[in-house]
């Protein structure tokens, strides 16, 4: 085995060549080099910030109860069956209804194609889970029910968490869904996320409502506070117009009063429904409210029908364009917790790489001492292979544009560390088996194949390892994983084709001597 | 030739008073978890004012009402590393510290790195990392158990467990902190030590094929010491390569490359005293192998 066609030694060192042709892309300008391709560094080392957002689903859920409640309510009505005491509690619609109406009102629920209780045929489920005791109704939302909230909700939140990080004009954010209630952010290059997080915690609700003075409208009323906390007023519950119908809100400066204002546009139909309102309601006073505080609360003077206005309400400047910025992206779903923050600051991240570097290097320069004092020309042999995989896995690292984080850096330098074990492995084997072959070829030939099922099995049990953490890791760890798995593939490719082919050109040009390694 | 075998009783013995203590401290003292793990929240501080020290932030950070908290030094004079066990998952206790830190301090801080977990998330990962490991152990224990015989798997898995409660004692012991990359270290090291075992048991095999008139007593102690440069010389390398982490690689791979310097430590010691003194008390002989080869 020792005879390598001129075909596979090409082969070899074109690959290698090409590793490092790869590899040292990342230390170039991009705007020189060849191949755009570079390894991407985490928020660890090149700072930034990563939070993770949790929707809080409790308030969709409560509406949805409410609309079904609505619902059932007007679908008996008009199929002329009796119920009584139709009602919210504990997270359940409850109700009570004759014995005779029970079959009628459960044939209801639990149709196929009943629009009381949609049917999820993907899942084989109703939304609701029925449970009758006597002639009570209890509803509560199944589990697919919940399921089908929550992802719809994520959808909608990712895509406003989206349009607000984009707002901020941040450095190629990364927006992701985790699990179905999750949003994860990160923002590379952020070192104070203060900002982004007051955004992203406000639901960003907005509505424009009369205040009343008393309880005489038909939909009710309720009090709600001042954004100052100092005032409360009387608000109608019926809505005028929410934030769904603004084409465009912009901070602005208000001339004559001097005052920052956010002023907006509204599309037609809210232009209409202004312009209708407005005219209605000359005198009162009109609130606009905020997720669930008034802003301000100004006196209509004259009818609106020009589809835009400003609101007033003691803003700087931050804050109007805050509020211009949150009104543009429109409201979230339901709002949201941040529930996990990382942030690593720019210097931390850039000592971090540096102390990495040098640890790299002061590890591998004792490695490469050790080994070269241990075995002399072998020596040399495995610290050149050791060197050619370095440059294999920051390739292929780089071709995968992985991204590397401090424990990464770790992974790597412990894979210098753990490398050798294998060229050692075979070394060691050569040794014994040259004290009873004289032929040192033969001697090579068999070190090589008996180690080999020890190599496997001890790189193997390594990789396992390295796997499970790769799937139960997060962020950091992860890195750390990835490098030692593409670790053990590049090891196994530089000792079995590289080292192999160098000892073997030793060997054979050696092969009378004594005492070979 | 070393008699390993000499010693196996011996040994044995030591590691499961080590063990035993280990698990005895797991349970009286327990770890030490970090941010990750208990939840709260984490401030690493670079001041430029040389006068600021450990005693006045802490007086400064006892004035903020937030509950418990911990100042120490990090690393070089004027980083100090905070951490705050409040955990109620409110995200503005940062917002609040910046704020109040200017006011009683000055503007004189860089904030390097501020993590917030919250108790949600911290059990989560806490779960998630102990599956984690179990999972690689069981993981391990099969792969050994397809490729040798349940002897051998469990000579190994009972190393490995060695290994972990060990390191994991230590821990406790000198209660430093466990976070995310500790539970990182010690998957490393239960890969590390599952290699040095699997190196040893892969002669072993080899020898019960050979050498039909020796008894395993015998044979591992001979199989031991055939791979015995090996084992010493890997393990001297990864030694070197994990001490250059830890004492260049910053604060932060302090705790993790300390993690790994122990498990390679004991990973080498259990492959020798654990894993092959429970092939000698399995009885295992060159039937064991031959029945392997039969099916």
């Amino acid at each position: 085995m020792l005879y390598f066609s001129k075909l596979r030694i090409t082969l070899v060192s074109l690959i290698t060549l090409f590793f490092i042709f790869i590899a040292s892309s990342n230390f170039q300008d991009s705007d020189n080099s060849l191949i755009s391709k570079r390894i991407n560094l985490g928020l660890d080392l090149q700072g930034g910030s990563y939070l993770l957002l949790e929707i809080d689903n409790g308030p969709i859920e409560l509406q949805k109860l409410q609309n079904t409640t609505t619902f059932i309510r007007n679908y008996l009505k008009d199929k002329e069956v009796d119920f009584t005491d139709l009602r919210i509690e504990d997270k359940a619609i409850f109700f009570n209804t004759s014995a005779k109406n029970k079959k009628t009102i459960e044939s209801f629920f639990l149709d196929k194609n009943s629009e009381l209780n949609p049917y999820y045929s993907q899942y084989k489920s109703h939304q609701f889970d029925i449970m009758i005791n006597e002639n009570q109704f209890r509803l509560t939302l199944s589990k697919y029910g919940l399921i089908d909230i929550k992802t719809s909700s994520q959808d909608q939140a990712i895509e406003i968490v989206r349009r607000r990080v984009d707002e901020v004009g941040t450095n190629e954010p990364n927006i992701l869904k985790r699990g179905n209630n999750r949003i994860l952010v990160e923002l590379p290059g952020l070192d104070d996320p203060m900002r982004i997080k007051s955004l992203l915690g406000k639901t960003a609700n907005l509505t424009f409502r009369f205040v009343t003075q008393k309880d005489n409208a038909s939909f009710g009323v309720e009090t709600l506070q001042f954004e100052d906390g100092n005032n409360e007023a009387l608000v109608d519950k019926r809505i005028i117009l929410n934030g769904e119908n603004l084409l465009d809100a912009q901070p602005q400066m208000n001339n004559q009063t001097n005052e920052t204002v956010v002023s907006f546009k509204l599309d037609r139909v809210g232009a209409k429904r202004f312009g209708k309102a407005t005219r209605n309601g000359i005198g009162k006073q009109l609130a606009i409210v905020l997720d669930g505080k008034i802003v301000s609360a100004p006196v209509i003077r004259d009818a609106i029908v020009s589809g835009s206005g400003q609101i007033s309400g003691n803003f700087t400047f931050q804050s109007a364009t805050d509020l211009a910025l949150l009104l543009r992206s429109g409201a979230l779903p339901a709002p949201l917790n941040i529930i996990e923050e990382r942030t690593v600051g720019p210097d931390l991240g850039q000592d971090s790489i540096n102390a990495g570097v040098f640890a790299l290097l002061i590890g591998f320069l004792l490695v490469i001492i050790f080994m070269f004092l241990k075995y002399k020309i072998f020596g040399l042999i495995a610290n050149l292979t050791l060197l050619v995989n370095l440059f294999l896995l920051v390739g292929i690292l780089t071709i995968f544009e992985a991204t590397l984080t401090l424990p990464g850096i770790a992974g790597i330098i412990l894979t210098v560390g753990m490398a050798v074990d294998a060229n050692v492995l075979i070394f060691e084997r050569i040794k014994e088996e040259i004290k009873n072959e004289k032929n040192n070829i033969i001697a090579f030939d068999t070190g090589y194949i008996k180690s080999k099922t020890a190599i496997l099995d001890a790189n193997i049990t390594t990789l396992i390892a390295a796997i499970i953490l790769f799937f139960m890791g997060s962020g950091p760890i992860k890195g750390f994983s990835v490098t030692l798995v593409v670790g053990i593939f590049t090891t196994l490719f530089s000792v079995y084709f590289i080292a192999r082919m160098l000892t073997a050109l030793y060997v054979v040009k050696n092969k009378d001597k004594e005492k070979l390694i | 030739m070393i008699n390993f075998n000499k010693f196996y009783k011996l040994f044995n013995l030591m590691s499961l008073i080590l063990v035993l203590i280990s698990i005895v401290l797991l349970f009286i003292k327990g770890l030490n978890y970090g941010v990750d793990f208990k939840g709260g929240t984490l401030i690493e501080l670079r001041s430029s004012d040389k006068k600021i020290n450990v005693t006045s932030l802490r007086y400064s950070f006892g004035n903020m009402n937030l509950g418990d908290f911990n100042v120490k030094k990090f690393g070089s004079d004027n980083d100090f590393l905070i951490k705050v066990e409040k955990n109620d998952n409110s995200s503005n206790t940062i917002e609040i510290i910046k704020k109040e830190l200017r006011v009683s301090m000055g503007d004189t801080f860089t904030f390097r790195r501020v993590e917030n977990v919250g108790p949600k998330v911290s059990s989560e990962l806490l779960k998630s990392g102990i599956i984690a490991i179990a999972m690689s152990l069981a993981a391990m224990l099969f792969y050994i158990w397809i490729r040798f015989e349940w002897q051998f798997s469990l000579g190994a898995i009972l190393a490995l467990f060695h290994d972990v409660i060990i390191t994991l004692g230590l821990f406790s012991l000198f209660s430093l902190e466990i976070n995310l990359s500790i539970v990182a270290a010690v998957l490393t090291i239960v890969g590390y030590s599952m290699n040095d075992t699997v190196v040893i048991f892969d002669r072993v095999r080899e020898n019960l094929k050979k050498f039909s008139d020796i008894k395993i007593f015998e044979l591992t102690n001979i199989s031991i010491n055939e791979t015995l440069s090996r084992t010493i010389i890997t393990s001297v390398t990864t030694l070197l390569a994990l001490i250059s982490i830890y004492l260049f690689g910053g604060e932060v791979l302090k705790g993790f490359s300390l993690a790994m310097i122990m498990g390679v430590i004991f990973g080498t010691y259990s492959s020798i005293y654990i894993a092959n003194p429970i092939l000698v008390k399995l009885r295992v002989s060159q039937k064991t192998i031959l029945k392997e080869d039969s099916e």
